[in-house]
């Protein structure tokens, strides 16, 4: 009984003492951003390795889900004699929902567990604390750089997938069932706002790419600096982050369409 | 140097690309091409009730989209709804005794608020409001009125 406490208030306090140093770890990032604006070059490069690299894994997984809502969508509208409108429920529910949450994820998955490997690589082979022997901050230098890249290219990437996704329904959907081509589109744009649907999609988007970079970094940094303890970190991040995402996302979409 | 330089191509095609999405997100998709950031000017209609009338709701003449309604609100002395509508600058010359009906498109689609001309020769102005109007029809009211008029054919 005692045992079972103690373990409890062990864990609490681990959690915590965890969610301390990842707050931490947030400021400490942020404050490196200075000098990610004076070394601009460490940003390109990791905008490729963290957008680039992610670029045709949106865009193919972006196509086919259009595809999928094209094709499912029709089935279930075609009852009610309401295909017309197939353009409305693919481009909303890829601009609110499905565009952000599943690239995010994928980005969880491709990108965000990349980062978490690498850092916690660095850690194990001591490459962080040779950096600091050499005065060269690691925060500044490997951290910042690439917490910026995930939070700038998470929104272009789930931009690109919505767009993606909508053309793939449009394929399916005019190309394929024969739903016709303007009011596709027409529908679409009388149905869909602008502040509402696509302004708070890509809300949603920097919010997953701000948490997503964070979960991926700190796990890394964090990591034990064994193989085991990376290969434990990498797991953590995908899992965290899948939670984190889909829970946000919950929060999120009450705050934005709770009134609708 | 060769390969900073197709990195730095790729990261450049890959921003532009993703500006490009949401380019086309925005004009292509939503309705910011089309009524957001035009002129328009405000009308207000009293209505004894405005059914499932909302904000956004369209608000055409003739069948064309000329605005859409921007506020609906409860009018505690006249105890009617009053609905404020935002009509595009280009259609600025609707007559001052112009009634408003709210119709419903289609048997079970959205209302929307429907505008005829009158025949005066002053115009509706910003901020003006328009007299004669014609409330939303409410259909369980006329199922229930129809039944009882049937029921009440059939006693006598």
């Amino acid at each position: 009984m005692i045992d079972n406490l103690q373990n409890l208030g062990a864990q609490t306090r681990a959690s915590f003492n965890k969610l301390g140093r990842g707050t931490f770890f947030l400021l400490q990032t942020l404050s490196g951003t200075l000098s990610v604006l004076l070394r601009p070059r460490l940003l390109v490069n990791q905008l490729y390795s963290v957008g680039v690299l992610s670029f045709l894994i949106i865009t193919i997984s972006g196509l086919f889900v259009g595809m999928v809502l094209g094709l499912q969508g029709y089935y279930t509208l075609s009852r009610f004699g309401a295909e017309e409108t197939l353009g409305v429920m693919v481009a909303a529910s890829l601009v609110r929902e499905l565009g952000p949450v599943v690239s995010a994820l994928l980005f969880a998955g491709r990108a965000g567990s990349a980062l978490t490997a690498e850092i916690g690589l660095m850690k194990a082979t001591e490459q962080l604390s040779g950096m600091e022997m050499m005065a060269v901050d690691p925060m500044k230098r490997i951290i910042a750089p690439r917490f910026w890249a995930g939070c700038i290219s998470m929104p272009l990437l789930a931009a690109l997938f919505s767009a993606v996704g909508i053309i793939g329904g449009q394929l399916v959907g005019s190309g394929l069932l024969g739903v016709d081509e303007g009011a596709y589109w027409s529908q679409m744009q009388a149905k869909l706002d602008f502040q509402d649907d696509i302004v708070n999609g890509i809300l949603k988007s920097i919010v997953f790419g701000f948490i997503t970079s964070w979960i991926a970094l700190f796990e890394g940094y964090d990591a034990i600096p064994t193989s085991e303890g990376v290969s434990r970190a990498t797991t953590r991040t995908v899992v965290n982050s899948a939670f984190s995402i889909l829970g946000l996302d919950f929060i999120l979409t009450a705050l934005m369409f709770g009134d609708h | 140097m060769q390969h900073t330089r197709t990195q730095d191509t790729l990261v450049g095609l890959f921003v532009a690309a993703g500006i490009a999405g949401l380019f086309f997100l925005s004009l292509q998709v939503s309705n910011l091409s089309s009524f957001s950031q035009r002129d328009s000017y405000t009308i207000t209609a009293h209505f004894e009730n405005s059914g499932g009338l909302k904000v956004k709701s369209p608000v055409s003449a003739a069948g064309v989209k000329i605005g859409q309604v921007s506020d609906i609100h409860f009018d505690t002395k006249s105890y009617e709804s009053v609905v404020t509508m935002n009509i595009d600058a280009e259609y600025n010359t609707l007559p001052d005794d112009t009634t408003a009906s709210i119709f419903t498109a289609g048997l079970l689609g959205e209302q929307y608020v429907n505008l005829e001309p009158g025949g005066s020769d002053t115009f509706l102005k910003n901020n003006s409001k328009i007299d004669i109007t014609q409330p939303a029809i409410i259909l369980e009211k006329a199922i229930g009125q129809f039944l009882f008029k049937a029921a009440e054919e059939k006693s006598e």
